[in-house]
């Protein structure tokens, strides 16, 4: 019986943490060239309320996601624009991606709160085991009887530890958000990497989000996002930067969220309401502990956070 | 061709002007998203404006949204001139709250004369340790204090969740999750038909753009935010300074609880704060963390929000336009500082490549 | 036949706003062979490179590499033409190793293949006689290693022209011939090199032919071995011009600042100062010696309470600070231990702040109440102004707008207003020119007249033998030695700067 609730609960785990996954790879890839968006929460909500209208309206699952993920390159082009371009403050205009992106989705979301996702949507992305794999006992239930979006998790922490340390680009995008100026000297065109690395990254915050309304919840109710675009900008930080380590924050918070209403079978003499701050209480640990250690060799891109001022030619 | 070089100083008088325009076309450009569909943006901003001040009770409102805007942004300006980016104010009012309402809910036999500051007292206190939290792990271990404040707000917000949703249940709410009223003694008292906290705005605007400016301490505030090594260089304790500054910030936070829970709601619930929090950290930077400034900006929002309910009944436009409409504005401005540290200038492509012959060539020509 | 030019840039003129930077400028080098470009501060050299290297464009002029006139739009342009800078402060990632920092660019294999890269780097290191370990972590390298890797970088893009810049202000004396070597080793392999630098004894002993450049104009190009260096001072500075800078003889007075087994520790416990143990006197010019990493950054901070000290006595008229934060020396009322800071406009002063912000920085505590005495401070803001005849826009402009002269003279300015006992001046004249240096000398003469105790901390060699009563050398937190400027030379210096092994110094 107990095996039971554990697989039940990881299983259960995999998907929630899902969306907290592909914000945080999203963040993380933003940072790795310098930029600090901590519009994260903005962006997700614009992906979840543009990705179910899009899925409402058309019934496909291909648009639905394609737009989620467009939503979220917008509001990172909206930050792009303002702090590469016009260099206003990082902080500043992340939070006001928040505040945007939220506002957007509670002006849109509004009218339809309640609605549910169209079920040829829900049916695309319902579980689909993987053969062989999916066979497993325990790990194959636990990781490989998933939806397509929670594979699409795994494909891309493979895919981003690779890549940022094994291509061109990927290189060029690290330096870039190390010293730009020493970029900039080798002709990198710095202005574009994080452009693109910031596009990239929100294009995955956006389809986070869309996975929420589309797959997760799966219907439009206000307040969607409940601060896990906030959690996966500590994530960030929780995995030094590192898409390996990201996927094990991931689970285990994505895990912390639902372990409330799980707990509630045993019993248990603590609210529920109080163990919902568990994932915030934990984060704050992490970041504490992390700024304790004295060992923490610093992988923060040194550069995160910058404006880059090229001078004039 | 564009090229651009960077400004030396920016005149204050240049700084508005920017900052009204970039407002102004942020105006035009939600219009145009009116527009598109298919509003009459002129009837909605009138509403807005309507709305907001268009009578003495729509005023009064207007005015008690105003209060808690200005002070939590004034509030907040302080930890901010310290480059401490505190974005806990929606935290640090809910914990005010908490405590103001726990010592309303336990002694509500006291006279108004004594409970009512007791409870201040408590509202300051929730605010300001909470802030110390934060404060305390920047100080000591670097901890990033942005991400931390924020968390810092959602477990205040699920504290208040978990006070009004089981330990301070009401059981005579026939189920409905609510903290009981607070006793007519924990009531704030009126001045001009708006609670006493419309008084608090003005001079405590007075008080920090003096402090800032005059004070040893503002002082010391201004040369931590500008460089902190100068700070420690010049003698200054900047880890007290610190301590102190944010304790007061989320002091006065924690007092925006207070009022908030004894002058509007009479009760303590998880909406008390109405992300005042969050958008008195723009306002805050749109005043440029100056005094006078935030309080212009923070009743041009609460008319903001005032008119957004309102157009929600009359234009069914849902009222998150009002947070749309804020961060266009905020988007304008923020891209508007642009101009203010850099200038612009069309430059005419030179040809670089002089013939070499040419000196020659007028050489033997004079000859 | 004479050899064919390489690089040949005529009549370049680039201005920034009202300063002419380069003034209808003729440079041209020959294949093959080193040449130095001499000036001082300000006088444009760097200003042409960055032009040679494609950082700026010019206003007019023409560039031809090899007789084929290029326009160079980038440094991408430059690079492909076969020019490389390196630069004088390095453009290195810490985070990355050695062969990324060096193969990164948007040339080159989508897919980066470590062994290839790292064979191909491997190849012009024994082409070029250079040795480095490639996989280390920029983090973890030493000065000179970093150079060597800035050097392989443009090598690696096919770099026939080499531009260093200023390449030796960080290295010791012995470092510098290792560079040197180097370069002897990339003119073997046919490669050209071009030196921008301030420093005579340089080009005298690495070039074969040397230009002179003075406040944006191009003066003239002789061969080196035909020259002496006071010609070069000369064609420098523009008049037969007295090089050396004052020195007063003050009688020594009882010391004002003992220090005793001084030990400290940086922030990731690295030992920084071991058991150091020295006087400084009264009336004395205390000159301090070192390559960069030597420990003055901690002695200057150990000393004035900006960093904890592990062991030790500090002893400020007999009393003990060693240990006490800033806040504590200053309240203790213990006579003055003031301090120059090497950052201008870091620590010492702040940039958006104006004047009058600036000069109260040390002051303000005395105002009484919690207001601050505004009417005091513009008053010791214009006594300052006019005493040291600094030039600014207004005390309620931004200082930083002020030019490196003047912030120097506030900083001082402000610095002795206190009336000090002891006076650590950190790196004073760094960047500033030879009239501006006379100036801060000669306020710190000043001082020294008045029996204050000044530590002079400086990588300017020359400046220090010809100040300093007395020259402490730091070598690896420890004292090498101290000595008398006036009997020891710059060979003896540079031994006591440096050794064999040269593990432990880092910038």
């Amino acid at each position: 019986m107990v095996t039971e609730w554990f697989v039940s609960f990881l299983s259960a785990a995999m998907i929630s943490s899902t969306p907290l996954l592909l914000s945080t790879l999203g963040e993380l890839v933003t940072e790795k060239s310098g930029s600090q968006n901590l519009g994260v929460e903005g962006m997700m909500y614009m992906g979840a309320v543009i990705g179910f209208y899009i899925g409402s309206v058309t019934e496909s699952v291909w648009l639905a996601v394609g737009a989620s993920l467009f939503a979220g390159m917008v509001g990172a082009l909206i930050f792009g624009i303002l702090t590469i371009t016009l260099r206003a403050n990082q902080i500043v205009t992340g939070l006001t991606l928040t505040l945007f992106g939220t506002g957007f989705a509670g002006f849109v979301g509004t009218p339809i709160i309640g609605q549910r996702t169209p079920q040829v949507i829900i049916d695309a992305l319902s579980k689909v085991r993987i053969p062989l794999l999916g066979r497993l006992p325990i790990i194959g239930e636990i990781l490989f009887n998933q939806d397509v979006l929670v594979y699409t998790g795994y494909a891309l922490v493979i895919f981003l530890a690779w890549f940022l340390r094994k291509s061109r680009i990927g290189l060029n995008g690290r330096l870039v958000g190390e010293n730009p100026a020493a970029a900039e000297s080798l002709g990198i065109p710095v202005m574009a990497y994080r452009y693109a690395f910031l596009l990239f990254g929100g294009a995955l915050c956006g389809l986070a989000g869309g996975y929420l309304s589309l797959a997760y919840v799966p219907s439009w109710q206000d307040s969607m996002v409940a601060g896990r675009g906030w959690i996966a900008v500590a994530l960030v930080i929780f995995s030094k930067w590192n898409p390996t380590r990201a996927i094990v924050g991931a689970v285990f918070f994505g895990g912390l969220d639902i372990i409330g209403f799980r707990l509630q079978k045993f019993n248990l003499p603590i609210s529920p309401y109080l163990l919902d701050a568990l994932p915030y209480v934990m984060t704050i640990l992490v970041l504490v502990m992390d700024s304790v250690s004295k060992k923490s060799v610093n992988h923060t891109p040194k550069a995160l956070g910058t404006a880059y001022f090229r001078e004039e030619r | 061709m564009l090229r651009v070089s960077q400004l030396q100083t920016c005149s204050m008088r240049r700084k508005t002007v920017i900052r009204l325009v970039a407002i102004l076309l942020a105006l035009a450009f939600a219009a145009l998203l009116l527009l598109f569909l298919g509003h009459n943006p002129l009837a909605v901003y009138a509403s807005m404006l309507d709305g907001g001040f268009g009578n003495a009770y729509r005023l009064r409102e207007t005015l008690t949204r105003t209060i808690p805007l200005a002070l939590t942004a004034l509030g907040i300006s302080l930890s901010f001139r310290m480059r401490f980016w505190n974005i806990g104010g929606e935290g640090q009012i809910l914990m005010g709250a908490f405590a103001s309402t726990f010592v309303g809910l336990n002694f509500s036999y006291l006279p108004s004369a004594v409970l009512l500051p007791l409870m201040a007292l408590a509202g300051i206190f929730g605010g300001g340790l909470w802030a110390l939290i934060p404060a305390f792990l920047k100080v000591r271990f670097g901890t990033n204090e942005t991400i931390l404040t924020l968390m810092l707000n959602y477990v205040a917000l699920k504290w208040v969740t978990y006070l009004q949703y089981v330990a301070w249940k009401d059981p005579k709410a026939y189920g409905y999750p609510k903290i009981p009223n607070l006793e007519a003694a924990a009531k704030l008292p009126k001045v001009f038909g708006i609670h006493i906290g419309l008084l608090l705005v003005p001079l405590l605007m007075i008080a920090i753009y003096l402090f800032i400016k005059s004070t040893k301490k503002g002082y010391e505030i201004r040369v931590i935010g500008e460089n902190e090594e100068t700070a420690r260089y010049a003698g200054m304790s900047v880890g007290k300074i610190i301590l102190g500054t944010l304790f007061v910030s989320g002091g006065i936070c924690g007092l925006v609880g207070m009022i908030q829970v004894s002058g509007v709601n009479m009760t303590l619930n998880v909406d008390v704060t109405n992300d005042v929090g969050y958008t008195a950290i723009i306002i805050a930077w749109l005043g440029q963390l100056n005094a006078v400034a935030i309080l212009f900006a923070s009743f041009l929002f609460a008319v903001l929000l005032e008119g957004g309910s309102y157009i929600q009944t009359v234009f069914q436009i849902p009222e998150a336009a009002a947070s749309l409409l804020q961060g266009i504005i905020l988007f304008f401005v923020l891209g508007s500082e642009f101009f203010m540290r850099y200038k612009v200038h069309v430059w005419e492509k030179t040809d670089i490549a002089e013939e070499p012959q040419a000196p020659a060539a007028a050489v033997k020509e004079a000859k | 036949m004479e050899t064919p030019n390489i690089v040949e840039m005529r009549q370049i003129t680039k201005k920034f706003g009202p300063l002419k930077a380069n003034d209808r400028v003729d440079f041209s080098v020959r294949k093959g062979e080193v040449h130095a470009i001499l000036g001082e501060n300000g006088a444009g050299k760097s200003t042409l490179m960055n032009i040679l290297s494609g950082i700026y464009t010019p206003d007019s002029g023409t560039i031809s590499i090899n007789g084929t006139i290029h326009r160079f739009h980038s440094p991408q342009d430059s690079i492909a033409a076969g020019i490389g800078m390196v630069y004088q402060h390095f453009k290195l990632a810490e985070a990355l190793t050695g062969w990324e920092n060096i193969c990164a660019g948007p040339a080159g294999k989508a897919f980066l293949n470590k062994k290839e890269i790292i064979q191909k780097i491997n190849s012009i290191c024994s082409e070029v006689g250079l040795a480095l370990d490639l996989e280390k972590r920029v983090l973890d390298m030493g000065v000179g290693e970093r150079q060597r890797l800035e050097i392989l970088k443009v090598l690696y893009r096919g770099a026939q022209i080499l531009i260093l810049d200023e390449p030796t202000t960080v290295l010791t004396p012995q470092e510098t011939l290792c560079l040197f070597t180097i370069i002897e080793s990339l003119k073997a392999a046919g490669k050209t090199a071009v030196i921008i630098t301030h420093k005579l004894y340089e080009v005298m002993q690495i070039s074969d032919r040397v230009s002179i450049m003075r406040k944006g104009k191009y003066i003239a190009t002789v061969e080196t071995a035909g020259v002496t260096q006071k010609n070069l001072a000369e064609l420098m500075v523009g008049q037969a011009m007295q090089m050396e800078l004052p020195h007063v003889c003050v009688e020594r007075r009882p010391p004002v600042l003992q220090v005793k087994h001084l030990v400290i520790d940086d922030k990731v416990c690295m030992r920084k100062i071991h058991d150091m143990t020295f006087d400084l006197f009264g009336g004395e010019i205390l000159g301090v010696a070192g390559v960069s990493g030597s420990g003055q950054k901690q002695l200057c901070q150990g000393l004035t309470g900006l960093q904890p000290v592990e062991a030790g006595e500090i002893l400020v008229g007999g009393e003990d600070i060693a240990g006490l934060t800033a806040r504590d020396i200053y309240s203790k009322g213990v006579a003055h231990l003031n301090f120059v800071p090497e950052d201008r406009l870091g620590m010492g002063l702040v940039g958006n702040m104006d004047l009058v912000d600036n000069v109260f920085l040390r002051d303000y505590r005395n105002s009484k109440g919690i207001f601050l005495d505004q009417k005091k401070a513009v008053e010791m803001t214009e006594n300052l102004v006019a005493s040291l005849s600094i030039m600014h826009p207004g005390i309620h402009h931004p200082i930083r707008v002020l030019s490196g002269g003047n912030l120097q003279k506030v900083l001082i300015g402000r610095e002795i207003l206190s009336e000090p006992q002891v006076l650590i001046a950190a790196y004073p004249v760094r960047g500033l020119d030879l009239g501006v240096t006379h100036k801060v000398i000669e306020l710190l003469n000043e001082q020294k007249a008045k029996g204050v105790g000044v530590l002079l901390i400086s990588e300017d060699l020359d400046l220090l033998l010809e100040v300093s009563d007395r020259l402490m050398v730091l070598y690896c937190g420890q004292i090498s030695g101290i000595v008398d400027p006036r009997e020891t030379t710059k060979e003896e210096l540079g031994l006591m700067m440096s050794s064999i092994d040269q593990e432990c110094c880092h910038a």
